[in-house]
């Protein structure tokens, strides 16, 4: 394997959404874990621009930094969980348990999943391959269906937040 | 520049990409001293003071002999654009407060965010038609990528008002993030009717779209978006967005001095506070360059200069620095809007403007965006004729059907005199006994 | 990105996986349950878009590839509906019981 630019531009976004995805489970402070993961996710909208997909990359910056984790911080503010009183979380032999196991995992699925996979390179880049004409296309043609039920899905989570955040009158 | 082209090739793309960017960022950097300055001498003329005049006189002795003779008493003046320059130098040699018990990795980062947000926006705005030094990068989601740069911008706020410890400021932090996600969304649906209009996203292309004439027949106008009735709608909701996305007012909710103290800054002073409102005049700034290539023909001058025959100005147009001055004084003419509205309308209450944003320029971006599909099917399928009758009689239905409803009903949305609690504390409810049973609003 | 493998995108969508995983079991604020519920799925995108890169971009195979993205979409919006009501849900349980450990909230415990 020669050691690109590409390879290391790679490495690099690659340990920087390690790390931060890291950084939202050992945070204690939720604030900081939810900016952990708006990192994580910036990151990964720049690993889809490396894998030619424009449109998907800028839209996991609008949808998840730009409104899903605003969203969180919104709500870890308004019930001020950030503040230290309101959740200390003990150490607990769960923790341990829950670390053995996932690295146990971790372990199993490298084991069978990387030795394939090293060999698989790149193809020739195709330009247009992740611009929002092809997506808007097949979107609209052949998943336009599913399309639709996402919609109708996204009104009833429009509702149900609406329904739940109330406060009720009596 | 022999030695540049003998490099590798990666690298002198590296280059040319590291110098398109510092000749997008000193464009937007570069005239803060002078929006400032612009802005409180243009708000003091409004509201009938001086503003800021005398800093920056030079008077020279006429006495002494230090003095050339061709000096000897002259005055110069500056007509006070020193003062931001002093003001700059004061804010950096201040003495550094950070209150204690703050959390202060984000109390750093919060205006540092804001600064970047400010400073990569207008990454993908073409200043020229000159492609080798702008846009940055012509990516082909640019419009997306001033959306997705924009939504980011919540953060340095939000970040700001929690990590100070107070409790004005987390207030603060708390409506600039229900203010942005709300407004981020009535402007996404007006540029997406752009976007269907041009059908691209590149910024280039939304340029390169508004160059044909005028509604396809009027010759000497260039078709320019906010020339045609869905862009006029769109365009004047974007406006209201792009004012709440850099929270000036009337939409300033998030640092309302007469609520909050100061909002997601009252803790911060010096250079940290100096960086949060450079990157808000920044961002006003590179906003209006986006209102500008996406409805006013980016680079371009209000007439189609190969149709009165004087082709010379296109060439000027499309050079760099005649580029960058046409964008420049379209932004001066968006600033100067800014600076109209901050001295004209007073503050909104809170629920007038979560009422503002979702109950009205969301549905009218909404309707806006299913008119400008119906008028592309029409015109594709019967022609540009008959697609402009139907957009220009339905807008004519709509302005008619709105001032019909306007003058029967009270407009409880965009009724800013309400805010003025002081001197007609009991209007409202006056209005309340005064009215019929069933005309008071539910 | 010529010369790197597709292990390397595999393998780190594996990492944040498992580390959403690992989160979901040891942590009790139920709105750090939810982030790494969201890193969880922000993996699995990673590793459809890498598939879809990787196996699909030849000129004739647009729309194979094309599948990739497209489930890339849906769990975006899937996602966004499921952070609102989830979100409502963590709210109207901190206005009942003023306390959201998830270690609490066991009413339903016979």
């Amino acid at each position: 394997m020669k050691l690109t630019p590409e390879l290391i531009i790679f490495g690099m976004l690659a340990g920087m959404a390690a790390l931060s995805a890291v950084g939202v489970v050992a945070f204690k402070n939720a604030v900081r874990s939810a900016l952990c993961l708006v990192f994580t996710f910036f990151i990964l909208g720049f690993l889809y621009f490396a894998l030619h997909m424009e449109m998907l990359g800028i839209t996991q910056i609008v949808v998840y930094t730009g409104a899903i984790m605003v969203l969180f911080l919104f709500v870890i503010m308004l019930l001020n969980l950030g503040a230290s009183h309101v959740l200390e979380e003990k150490s607990d032999p769960k923790k341990v348990v829950g670390l053995t196991f996932g690295v146990a995992l971790a372990v199993l699925l490298a084991s069978q999943i990387v030795p394939i996979l090293i060999k698989v390179q790149a193809p020739k880049a195709m330009p247009q391959f992740g611009s929002p004409q092809v997506i808007g296309s097949i979107l609209f043609t052949d998943y336009v269906y599913p399309f639709e039920a996402v919609s109708v899905l996204l009104l009833l989570g429009i509702v149900g937040s609406v329904l739940l955040a109330k406060r009720r009158l009596s | 520049m022999d030695w540049l082209r003998s490099l590798d090739p990666t690298l002198q793309d590296v280059l040319a990409a590291l110098g398109r960017a510092i000749l997008a960022i000193i464009p937007v950097f570069a005239p803060v001293p002078f929006i400032i300055w612009y802005e409180r001498r243009l708000l003091s003329w409004m509201q009938d003071r001086i503003g800021p005049n005398r800093t920056g006189n030079i008077t020279f002795s006429r006495t002494s002999k230090m003095i050339p003779s061709f000096l000897k008493g002259k005055k110069f003046k500056l007509f006070g654009l020193a003062q931001s320059i002093a003001d700059g130098i004061k804010l950096f040699t201040k003495e550094d407060i950070m209150p204690t018990k703050t959390d202060k990795f984000l109390f750093i980062l919060g205006p540092l965010i804001a600064l970047f947000v400010a400073l990569t926006l207008g990454g993908t705005i073409p200043w020229s038609g000159d492609r080798r030094f702008t846009p940055v990068a012509d990516i082909n989601v640019g419009l997306l990528y001033v959306m997705a740069i924009s939504s980011l911008g919540a953060y340095g706020l939000v970040l700001a008002g929690y990590s100070s410890n107070n409790k004005y400021s987390l207030l603060g932090a708390l409506r600039a993030s229900a203010q942005l996600i709300s407004y981020e969304l009535a402007m996404g649906v007006s540029l997406a009717a752009m976007v269907m209009v041009t059908g691209s996203l590149k910024m280039t292309e939304i340029v390169a779209a508004q160059e044909g004439p005028l509604l396809g027949f009027i010759g000497f106008l260039p078709n320019w978006n906010i020339f045609t009735p869905f862009g006029l709608v769109s365009g004047f909701i974007f406006l209201i967005c792009i004012f709440a996305e850099t929270n000036r007012p009337p939409f300033d909710l998030a640092e309302a001095e007469n609520e909050l103290v100061a909002g997601y800054h009252t803790e911060y002073s010096t250079k940290r506070w100096g960086l949060f409102m450079m990157a808000e005049y920044m961002a006003m700034f590179t906003f209006s360059m986006v209102f500008s290539t996406v409805f006013l023909g980016g680079y371009h001058l209000p007439l189609r200069w190969e149709a009165i025959g004087m082709d010379f100005m296109t060439s000027i147009e499309n050079s760099y620095l005649g580029g960058l001055s046409v964008m420049m004084l379209k932004g001066v003419v968006g600033l100067t809007l800014y600076i109209w509205v901050r001295a004209t309308y007073p503050r909104f209450r809170y629920d007038q403007l979560m009422n503002l944003g979702w109950k009205f320029l969301l549905p009218v971006a909404t309707g806006n965006l299913i008119v400008t599909a119906t008028w592309i099917m029409i015109t594709k399928v019967y022609g540009a004729a008959p697609g402009w009758m139907f957009s220009f009689g339905l807008y004519a239905v709509a302005v008619a059907v709105f001032v019909l409803l306007r003058s029967k009903k009270s407009t409880q949305y965009l009724d800013t005199r309400s805010v003025d609690m002081i001197n007609q504390p009991a209007r409202r409810t006056v209005d309340l006994v005064e009215s019929k049973p069933e005309e008071v609003p539910a | 990105m010529n010369g790197v493998p597709l292990a390397g995108f595999i393998a780190l969508s594996m990492f944040m996986f498992i580390t959403g995983v690992v989160g979901v079991i040891i942590r009790r604020n139920p709105i750090v349950i939810f982030m790494c519920i969201e890193l969880m799925l922000n993996a699995v995108n990673l590793a459809f878009l890498a598939f879809a890169r990787y196996r699909f971009s030849s000129p004739t195979m647009v729309e194979q590839g094309a599948a990739g993205q497209m489930m890339v979409v849906f769990v975006m919006a899937v996602a966004a509906a499921e952070v609102a009501v989830g979100l409502g849900i963590i709210m109207a349980i901190y206005r009942l019981k003023e306390n959201i450990d998830v270690d609490e909230l066991n009413l339903l415990k016979g």
